[in-house]
């Protein structure tokens, strides 16, 4: 076949939240041009919230991706508690987590039964998959409820919820109401380690990269909420200084920006960053889990992530049971906020990675200037990379096959293209 | 043909300019989801599935609104191939958050986010799918109620009109026993002129209503614009209060723009 020009256009990428398209150029087996196109239409959103008060941006911001809401709400008010120097009760922060942790299990378990098992199954969708699987997506769809329950008992409503606010919450649960959901995440417990288990039996390609894992890290916890800001490759910084060290490029082919590491490059966020940046902080049975699965840190096959996924699920699970087990409401559902001029950077960890936001505030609380860094502008850069590597290895393979495997490598990265869908579509253009 | 003396009806699920949020509500409706899949044919979701099948279909879920040349000709597409199309969610039924940069420039807001503006190809406005194409049923909500979702769905395959109330969200704040927090603690909420469908899930937490379902059809916006007043509400508060997730709706629009000028 070699001299042959072919081009092979797949319509469209599905099962990632995002618009976009992949452009991929072999001459041999050699690949010249990789571009991750993302045509997802901008919405302006730090540009809008100029002007706008801040109580007003956890609500506002998490309307930039329905996936994971509670990450915008969770880095935008903790960024303003910075800015107006408020202390949260430690109550407060604890259900902060469980909140966080009840996203964290939504979001794991949708990408992981529904969004990325029918690749290594072989099935168009979770759907098709019930065909012959029914127990199994019957059980991820429970375990997803599971999620979406802490999220409604603490936040009203799954997407989007409401009580969030800078200083705590509108309103906090009481004792009885949370304990409820013992019976339910030791259920969630149980699956989540039968999920590990399930996941790493999966075939994956030999491939591995040489990353740079960029994640929080918390001397006492598996860090969610917040931490210093630390890389494999010696970064350690408070998010204060997220932007002397990072730097955003707009090219062309995306109308997302791309993230780099100062001086370095690509960089990768998310749940591998994590998981091995922070192995020793998982509890204990999450890292029985993954040893017995074959996962040691430092993991470098992207294609293992969704064990790393199932890992953290059991991670989210038996956090959210702790906390729930140990809940007394706060003395006061949140602290009153004084406006104040100021600026305050927040960086927390959503499902699919790090998500930083800056605002500077006036003297009446309005907001002069935003910005917004979601992890999939984190990892555009890095799903590239790995395209370029991945796809020189296919060069010789039917473009069917090649291609779902290409599918199957952005897949790995859960992105969140601005939170939407479609129209990822894939061009393997052979010169 | 197949020999199923009834063929399933063919939904696709298509998306503009939003969050997805809408869309994963089928998702999210996780006791229901296998049953509606087994009464319908989903035939194109690609944030679910990577099977896609063209039309005509019987059902269009949209979520977004317009905001680039592309979707304008797109919806024109979606509406040419669909029997009946249902928006879903305020971004299709009013422009979503992202109608806020139809009162500005919108050169200034691409500048603001982007550092290199001639790449980036949009609209001035953000309207919604109303203005380009008829549309049969519009679901309200930032996100739609997924009970809401399913009901529309029922109704369409019973071949009835779907139970979506279009009273204010007041009438559930009373169903559910809330407190009204207006007045007894004095806290401006937009639940008189907001359409019902969340469950008024903000005064159940204690806050008041930001409106996030939409105006319900006879909003009264300046009744409730004197009572925020009363409440010690600026001008600049008012407008910030209408014009937020349906700002472009024409009666939030009109309060905002009101209060703005006073």
């Amino acid at each position: 076949m070699t001299g042959h020009t072919r081009t092979i256009r797949v319509e469209t990428l599905a099962r990632v939240e995002g618009e976009g398209a992949l452009h991929i150029k072999l001459h041999g087996d050699r690949v010249t041009d990789v571009k991750l196109r993302i045509f997802e239409p901008p919405r302006f959103f730090e540009a809008f919230l100029k002007g706008r008060h801040f109580s007003e941006a956890a609500d506002i911001t998490a309307r930039i991706c329905g996936i994971c809401p509670i990450a915008y709400q969770m880095s935008a008010v903790h960024a303003m508690e910075r800015a107006l120097g408020i202390r949260i009760d430690p109550a407060v922060r604890m259900l902060r987590r469980l909140f966080y942790c009840g996203e964290w299990i939504e979001s794991h378990a949708l990408h992981v039964y529904m969004l990325h098992a029918p690749d290594f199954l072989g099935y168009a969708d979770a759907l098709e998959m019930a065909r012959d699987h029914k127990a199994i997506v019957e059980q991820a769809l429970r375990l997803k409820k599971i999620g979406n329950h802490i999220v409604r008992l603490l936040g009203g409503r799954e997407i989007h919820p409401i009580s969030a606010v800078v200083g705590g919450f509108y309103k906090t649960p009481t004792k009885s109401v949370v304990r409820e959901l013992v019976d339910d995440l030791q259920w969630a417990l149980e699956i989540s380690l039968a999920t590990v288990k399930l996941v790493a039996g999966f075939e994956f390609p030999e491939f591995e990269q040489d990353y740079e894992f960029v994640a929080l890290t918390h001397p006492d916890e598996y860090a969610v909420t917040e931490g210093r800001l630390v890389s494999n490759r010696g970064l350690n910084i408070d998010a204060a200084e997220y932007e002397d060290h990072f730097v955003e490029q707009h090219l062309k082919h995306s109308n997302a920006l791309h993230s780099v590491v100062r001086g370095r490059g690509s960089y990768l966020v998310g749940p591998m960053a994590r998981f091995n940046l922070n192995f020793d902080k998982l509890p204990a049975m999450a890292r029985e889990a993954a040893k017995a699965a074959g996962l040691a840190p430092p993991v470098k096959n992207p294609f293992r992530s969704i064990v790393v996924r199932a890992v953290e699920l059991v991670f989210a699970c038996a956090e959210a049971l702790r906390i729930v087990r140990d809940y007394e409401p706060p003395a006061k559902p949140r602290v009153e906020a004084v406006a104040r001029s100021g600026v305050g950077q927040a960086i927390t960890e959503a499902p699919r990675g790090i998500l930083y936001h800056r605002y500077a505030l006036d003297e009446h609380g309005l907001i002069l200037a935003a910005k917004i860094v979601p992890p999939t502008s984190q990892n555009q850069k890095r799903i590239e990379d790995d395209l370029r590597e991945f796809a020189a290895q296919m060069a010789s393979w039917p473009i069917e096959d090649a291609t779902l495997k290409c599918e199957q490598a952005i897949r790995n990265y859960d992105p969140c293209i601005s939170c939407a869908t479609h129209f990822l579509r894939l061009e393997v253009e052979h010169e | 043909m197949n020999s199923e003396s009834k063929r399933k009806p063919r939904i696709g699920i298509f998306k503009f300019a939003s969050c997805d949020g809408c869309q994963l509500s089928l998702l999210d409706a996780e006791d229901e989801l296998l049953a509606v899949a087994g009464a319908v044919e989903i035939a194109y979701f690609p944030e679910a599935s990577r099977a896609m099948l063209n039309g005509p279909y019987d059902i269009a879920l949209v979520e977004g609104s317009i905001t680039t040349h592309h979707d304008a000709e797109r919806i024109q597409h979606v509406r040419r191939q669909s029997k009946m199309l249902v928006t879903i969610g305020v971004c299709a039924t009013s422009g979503g958050i992202q109608a806020l940069r139809n009162w500005k420039d919108v050169t200034e807001f691409i500048r603001v986010v982007y550092a290199t503006p001639a790449f980036i190809s949009t609209l001035k406005s953000s309207t919604p799918i109303a203005e380009h194409v008829p549309v049969d049923f519009e679901l309200r909500g930032c996100p739609i109620n997924k009970y809401q979702l399913i009901e529309l769905i029922s109704a369409a395959l019973a071949g009835r009109k779907p139970n979506i109330p279009t009273y204010s969200v007041c009438l559930e704040c009373k169903r559910r026993g809330n407190v009204c927090v207006a007045v007894a603690r004095g806290t401006a909420c937009m639940g008189p002129v907001t359409q019902a469908g969340c469950g008024a899930i903000c005064p159940a937490f204690d806050r008041g209503c930001y409106g996030c379902f939409g105006p319900m059809e006879s909003a009264n916006t300046a009744s409730l614009t004197s009572q925020m007043r009363v409440l010690g509400q600026s001008d600049a508060e008012i407008s910030r209060a209408f014009r937020s997730f349906s700002a472009w709706a024409w009666q939030f629009r009109k309060a905002s723009e009101e209060s703005e000028h006073v």
